[in-house]
Parts: C-alpha cells; sequence; structure tokens
C-alpha cells in the first residue's frame, strides 16, 4: 500500500500561505474539516493531525467503498436527464407499475390497479368484477358487453372514451390513462351500433 | 515619417482572421488596430453570459452578426445547479434588438429562453438566419412557432437536447410556403407529433437543406418519403425506427436510403427493430458519423452494422455494443476519433452487459485518431489505463465514468492515481480530462505536473484534502474550467491560489469543504470575481463563518455582479459581505 501515503515532504502549506483570516482559524477549519471526514467517509477516527487521518481513510476505504457507493446520489453517474427521459421510459414503468385510476359511477372515491399484473381484457374484467362487486360479461365486438347493467370504458391518451376490448391488450396497456365503469342507460348506449 | 496602412487596408486584411483568440491579440497591438478592429468584428463568443453584460459588447462592437453565448454551469446537466439560478438571455435579446439589425445568428447554450425572445428574435432581425440552442429550457412550442412564421430567411433551427414545453406539433405548419431556405433543422428533442404533410412539403421545397432530424414521433413509414423529398441530406435523425415486419416498407426504406448519395450522418433510432436495420446498409461505407446512443439493440446487431463503417470518424452508443464489438470497432474502423459509451442502466446494481475495460483499451489499440473518448463502465485498473495511454499519446479528450462512485483498481484494489496519472503524462496535449474511480491527492499532483494543456478538469468524490486542489491550480497553466463535487477540498488551497481563479473562466465547487468565511475573503480580494454562495438552506450569515457552504460558484468578470439571483445565491460583495436581499 505504498502508493497511499501521502506526501509528507512536499508542500507544507501552512508555512507559506498567504494568510487573511483572524488567528486561530485553523483550529476551526481543521475541526470542520475532520467532521467532513467523519461524514463523507466511512471510518470516523479520533481527532488527528488532517495528515495521518486522511491516510487512515484511504487505506480503509476500499472496505468501505462498495456500501458507501450503493446508495443513489444526486447526479450520479453524470448523465443528462435528457438522455435518461428519452432512453428509459421503457424501465421505469418496470419498476413503478402501470398505474391507472378506475372510477365507478356512483362510488364515493375511486382505485388504483396496475394493469402490468394482469395477462389480458378477461384477467382485467374480473379484477374489477371482484373490486367493485359487479358482473360485467363477456365481450363482443358487435355488442360490447351485451346483458350487463356495468360497461368498462376507458380514457386514452386522445382524450376520448373508449370501450374496453376493442383494441389488442397491449395496446390497450400503453393508450389508457384511466378507467371508468360506466352503469345503467349510459353504459347501454356504449355498446350500440349507430 | 510615419507610414501607416490606410484602414480599409487594415480592414480588409482582419477580415481573413477569423478565430477569436487572433482578433483578440490583434486588437492588443495598438489603439488604431483596436479601433479597426472593433468595427470589423462580426461574430463573437461569450463562454460565460455574465462575465460581460450586453452594453460592453454592444458599446465595443458594433458590428456584430453572429453571437454564441453559454449561460449555466456544466453541472447543470446532472442537476446539480438548482432551478432558478439564471443563464436569461432576455436582456441580451433585448439589447441586440436595439444595437444590431442586422444579427444573422445565435447560438445558446444551458440558457433559459422564453417565448418572449423568441417572438422578439423573430422580429427584429430582417435578415436572421441561424438559430441553435443547446440543452436550453424556457420556451414553448409557441416561441418556434413565431420564428417559422416571421423568420424569412432562416436557414438553421436547430433545438439540440433543449426543454420544450410541447403544446402542439402545430407550429411547424407556420413556415411560410415560400420558405425555401432551410439548411439544417433539428427537432429531435420535441415529443410531440409534428404535422407530417407540412413536413413533407417543408423538406421537399428546401433543395439546400443537408442536416434534418427528426423527433421520436414520426414513424418509420414516413421516412421514405421524406428521404426521397431530401435526396441531398448528408446528415438525417430519424424518428422511432420501428414498425411491424412488412417487406414493403423494408424495401421502400433500403430504396429510399440507396439514393441518399451524400449521407454522412446517421441519428435517432429510437425504438429500434433490428429487422430494419439492413435498410441503411446501403449508407454505411460513407458514414463519418453514427450516433447509436438510444438505439437499444443488442451487440450482434450493432456489429453487424458497425463492420460495414469503414470511415467512420465519431461513434456513440449504449454498452449494449460490449467488449465483442467494439473489438470489431477497433478493427475495421480506422478513422475513428471519437467515441462515446453511454451505460444502458446507469442505475442497477448489477452488471448488465459485458462491456469491461478491455473494450477501451482494444480501441486504443486499434484506432490511431482516437483522440476523444467518453466512456461508462464498472470497472477498471491502472494497468489497462496506463495501456490506453501509451498507445493514444494524441488523445485531447478524455472522460471516463466508473458507475460506482470511489471504485477501486480492480485488480490491485488501489486507487485510480497511476492509471490517470499515465494518461496525464503521456497525453500530452490533453484538453479535457473527467476523472472517476477512488483518488487521493497523488492524482493531482501528477494533473499539476504533466497536464499543461488541460483547460477543462471534472473531479467527483476524489483527493484527501486542500493539497489536492493546490497541486491542480497551482500547475495546470492552461485551466479555464474546474467544476469538483463531493471531494474534501477546501479553504487553504482556494485561498493559496486566488489569483489563479482570475485567470479561469469559472470554478464550480459542490458538496466540498469551503467555508464561508473563505468566500468572503476570496470576494474582498479578488473585485474583478463574482463569487456566488449557492446555499438553500438560507443566509450562510445565519451560520457561523467556519460552516461549510453547500455549493460555490466563482467566474471572472467585467461586469460586476449580477442582479437576478434566486434567493438562494449571495454575491460576496467587495467589503467581504454578502448582503441580505431586497425582497
Amino acid at each position: 500500500m505504498e502508493s497511499i501515503r501521502i506526501e509528507e515532504t512536499g508542500l507544507n502549506l501552512e508555512a507559506t500561505e498567504l494568510r487573511l483570516g483572524l488567528p486561530g482559524r485553523d483550529k476551526i477549519e481543521k475541526e470542520t474539516i475532520s467532521s467532513f471526514n467523519k461524514n463523507k467517509r466511512a471510518a470516523p477516527k479520533s481527532a488527528e493531525d488532517d495528515e495521518s487521518k486522511a491516510n487512515d481513510d484511504i487505506k480503509h476505504h476500499h472496505h468501505e467503498a462498495a456500501p458507501a457507493a450503493k446508495a443513489q446520489v444526486i447526479g450520479w453517474p453524470p448523465i443528462r436527464s435528457y438522455r435518461k427521459n428519452n432512453f428509459a421510459p421503457k424501465k421505469a414503468e418496470a419498476e413503478y407499475g402501470n398505474y391507472v385510476k378506475v372510477s365507478m359511477d356512483g362510488a364515493p372515491y375511486l382505485r388504483k390497479i396496475d394493469l402490468k399484473v394482469y395477462n389480458g381484457y378477461t384477467d382485467l374484467l374480473k379484477a374489477l368484477e371482484n373490486m367493485f362487486k359487479l358482473s360485467i360479461g363477456e365481450y363482443s365486438e358487435r355488442e360490447g358487453y351485451k346483458g350487463s347493467e356495468h360497461a368498462p370504458t376507458y380514457e386514452d391518451k386522445d382524450g376520448d372514451l373508449m370501450l374496453v376490448g376493442d383494441v389488442p391488450w397491449d395496446m390497450f396497456m400503453s393508450t389508457c390513462k384511466r378507467l371508468r365503469i360506466m352503469k345503467g342507460s349510459e353504459a347501454r348506449g356504449l355498446g350500440c351500433a349507430v | 515619417m510615419a507610414y501607416s496602412f490606410p484602414e480599409e487596408v487594415l480592414e480588409y486584411v482582419f477580415s481573413f482572421i477569423n478565430s477569436d483568440k487572433d482578433r483578440n491579440a490583434v486588437s492588443l497591438v495598438c489603439k488604431s488596430w483596436y479601433e479597426i478592429e472593433r468595427w470589423c468584428r462580426r461574430r463573437i463568443f461569450i463562454g460565460n453570459c455574465y462575465a460581460v453584460s450586453p452594453g460592453i459588447m454592444i458599446r465595443r462592437f458594433p458590428e456584430i452578426r453572429s453571437v454564441e453565448i453559454k449561460g449555466k454551469p456544466h453541472f447543470a446537466d446532472f442537476n446539480l445547479v438548482p432551478e432558478g439560478w439564471g443563464g436569461y438571455v432576455y436582456p441580451w435579446v433585448i439589447a441586440m434588438s436595439r444595437a444590431y439589425p442586422w444579427l444573422e445568428e445565435i447560438r445558446l447554450k444551458r440558457m433559459v429562453v422564453s417565448d418572449e425572445c423568441l417572438e422578439l428574435i423573430s422580429k427584429s432581425f430582417k435578415n436572421f438566419k441561424v438559430l441553435v440552442m443547446s440543452s436550453c429550457e424556457g420556451f414553448s412550442t409557441d416561441g418556434l412557432a413565431s420564428v417559422a412564421a416571421n423568420c424569412r430567411n432562416l436557414k438553421e433551427l436547430d433545438l439540440r437536447e433543449s426543454e420544450v414545453e410541447d403544446l402542439s406539433g402545430h407550429w411547424l405548419s407556420h413556415f411560410p410556403d415560400t420558405c425555401t431556405s432551410l439548411v439544417s433543422l433539428n427537432i429531435a428533442c420535441l415529443g410531440s407529433e409534428v404535422s407530417f404533410s407540412a413536413l413533407e412539403r417543408l423538406v421537399s421545397r428546401c433543395p439546400n437543406l443537408r442536416m434534418l432530424q427528426l423527433n421520436r414521433a414520426v414513424p418509420l413509414e414516413k421516412l421514405p418519403n421524406l428521404l426521397r423529398g431530401a435526396p441531398q441530406l448528408a446528415e438525417l435523425g430519424t424518428g422511432a425506427y420501428s414498425a411491424e415486419l412488412r417487406p414493403e416498407l423494408l424495401s421502400s426504406l433500403l430504396d429510399a436510403f440507396t439514393g441518399c448519395k451524400k449521407l454522412k450522418g446517421l441519428s435517432g433510432f429510437w425504438d429500434v427493430v433490428p429487422a430494419y436495420l439492413p435498410a441503411i446498409y446501403p449508407v454505411c461505407h460513407g458514414l463519418t458519423s453514427l450516433n447509436l446512443s438510444y438505439a437499444t439493440i443488442q451487440s450482434p446487431d450493432i456489429s453487424k452494422l458497425i463492420s460495414q463503417c469503414q470511415n467512420l470518424q465519431r461513434l456513440w452508443v449504449l454498452d449494449y455494443i460490449e467488449d465483442g464489438g467494439l473489438d470489431i470497432l477497433a478493427t475495421t474502423c480506422k478513422n475513428l476519433e471519437e467515441l462515446r459509451v453511454f451505460p444502458s442502466d446507469p442505475y442497477g446494481v448489477e452488471q448488465n452487459v459485458s462491456l469491461t475495460e478491455q473494450g477501451l483499451v482494444s480501441v486504443s489499440e486499434g484506432c490511431p485518431k482516437l483522440q476523444s473518448v467518453l466512456y461508462f463502465c464498472r470497472r477498471m485498473s491502472n494497468a489497462s489505463l496506463v495501456t490506453i495511454a501509451q498507445n493514444r499519446p494524441n488523445l485531447i479528450r478524455f472522460r471516463l465514468c466508473i458507475i460506482e462512485a470511489r471504485a477501486t483498481d480492480y485488480l490491485t484494489l488501489e486507487p485510480l492515481d497511476a492509471g490517470f496519472g499515465a494518461i496525464v503524462e503521456n497525453c500530452r496535449e490533453l484538453r479535457r480530462l473527467s476523472l472517476s474511480g477512488l483518488l487521493t491527492d497523488r492524482v493531482f499532483e501528477y494533473i499539476g505536473k504533466h497536464a499543461k494543456k488541460l483547460e477543462m478538469l471534472s473531479i467527483a468524490f476524489a483527493g484527501d484534502g486542500d493539497l489536492g486542489l493546490h497541486h491542480v491550480l497551482s500547475g495546470c497553466e492552461s485551466l479555464r474550467k474546474l467544476e469538483i463535487r463531493d471531494s474534501p477540498f477546501g479553504d487553504k488551497a482556494l485561498l493559496a491560489n486566488a489569483a489563479k481563479l482570475e485567470t479561469m473562466r469559472s470554478l464550480w465547487m459542490s458538496s466540498c469543504s469551503v467555508s464561508y468565511g473563505a468566500c468572503k475573503l476570496l470576494g474582498q480580494r479578488l473585485p474583478r470575481l463574482n463569487v456566488e454562495v449557492i446555499d438553500e438552506r438560507g443566509t450562510p450569515e445565519s451560520r457561523p463563518e467556519s460552516c461549510h457552504i453547500e455549493k460555490l460558484y466563482i467566474y471572472r468578470t467585467v461586469a460586476g455582479r449580477r442582479f437576478d439571483t434566486p434567493d438562494f445565491i449571495w454575491t460576496v460583495d467587495e467589503e467581504g459581505n454578502a448582503p441580505l436581499r431586497i425582497a
């Protein structure tokens, strides 16, 4: 570990530096620096001369470095947000899920579900039926959810109200912004042909 | 009897002198040369918008046609500069709108630009030609609409990585049908769809269009038609490069690319579907620049591409390329000058791709013209750095980011001082260096001793104490920009080298060990520096002077202190005070 030793024969800053501060500042500086070192490095030592203290810190460093580095730090690694935003939308979804609000006409509050946990429409509709204690029934292209008091609808990214089930599941997952379970005559109206 | 050239002759001679350095030298020869030069200077570069004021610029240079201004410090790219810091271009635009009616070009970097500004620009300068906004923010597509509508002779509109409030894609339709002057259009950073038909018509009626960078929302299906309308393109940024597999689309693309005989640069490639990559094979041989840094394709596909790009000079790519792909790069691209490898999974704990220091070593061996490197990886060794340094003494920019902060040499567990030391010792022309990994004061000793041409140095989580910073400040003769984060550098080194700071453009230090007291001393001693203390915990006057400040930005200026600072920035004035703000 010889390479880690601080130069002791090198610059003796204190002797030569231009000092404009008040006498006695040095002590305060040392204290603040050592407290900094305590915070930023893993191994606190008793108050010592800066140089040898730093020496000890270094020796311990390669043991401490691994755990200290795992915590996420602002701006590290140095990647521009432009790059992060543009590149990783898929990754973000993988971490946080694809949660959408679900409202039901007449219900006092909304729910939220993660679309990613469902394999397809059958799965999703079953879950909605469970969550809201109702029955939605079978989808048909021609008649929608005929026979049911309820129609599952969603708001897509253009802001339009759409019937759940018309488009492929993957497309639905990426365009669905929120779900709304309609009830009664309004619901039946959606399923009608023009 | 004194003999002198008539002014007109001198002016004519000066018109051949374009570099700022040379122009500045000319202006120092004598008073009359200063006068003649200032009247005929046409372009000006302002590296720090607060180093000089619009008034000073206009007073000295009355006939400027082209202005380039930079605002926020570089670390703003990584969210280290709080919102509201500054960098507003408005005062410049207002002043220039009155003083430079013939202004043709404005290039901005990291500045805050409002829609009002853009409208003012579009209406104030009759011959306005070039607007480049790199990493800027503060404007929306409404501002772009003004520019499109009012700038009759617009040649370049380049939004490079700016943050634009995307209200709608309709702005593009504001280009009048009579606009045929476009040479360069870069809208890659925009999110929403622009009208395709407007885009197609615009592209096909501009015969001089040589650079077109589309945004992600332009689907692949639209690309063949666009290309057919602009076969003279030299640089293309695709939109999303994905579609369901359709043979007609593939052959249509292939056809269109074959027609682009002048294509030298490609970028874009969001959401890449590898099956469509062969469409660009016809142009690969002629490519000098390839940006795959958004392309999530794997090593075999990347390698297949690269192996056809024998004339590549610049490659930006994700670490999906892996060591294997970099080997192929090293054997194929003998003209490579610049390599940037970005991480695909920067926050992941485990390594997700087989990219190590070996890839960089291969490229350094195989590519004799390599001079510029930006490399993200998860491990490094001193031995590899030494090899790289010895292979490539012609390096000019070397930015290495080992993802784990303070990572040691993975073979010996030592700091990476020796490796980076070898870089600065061998690469005598090095102008830019970014350090990473575990580093002691020793590396700074090497840097101070050898890096005599170094102009910009970036330091993070490095060093042991003031000695390190002292080495850099006292040794690096050409240093212009120094940015440091999370390193134990403090008062002593700054105060001992205070005069050095006046020879540099700027110094940034965040999460270091600089006390408020030292800042006050610096501000007092050096009136031509602005010493700005950034601290979001409230006024530093409310804490002991020995307390460390959060962030510090020091820059030289002839414009005095600025008055557009937000409430978390305190500028130390000549009396060594950071006065309480007037609310």
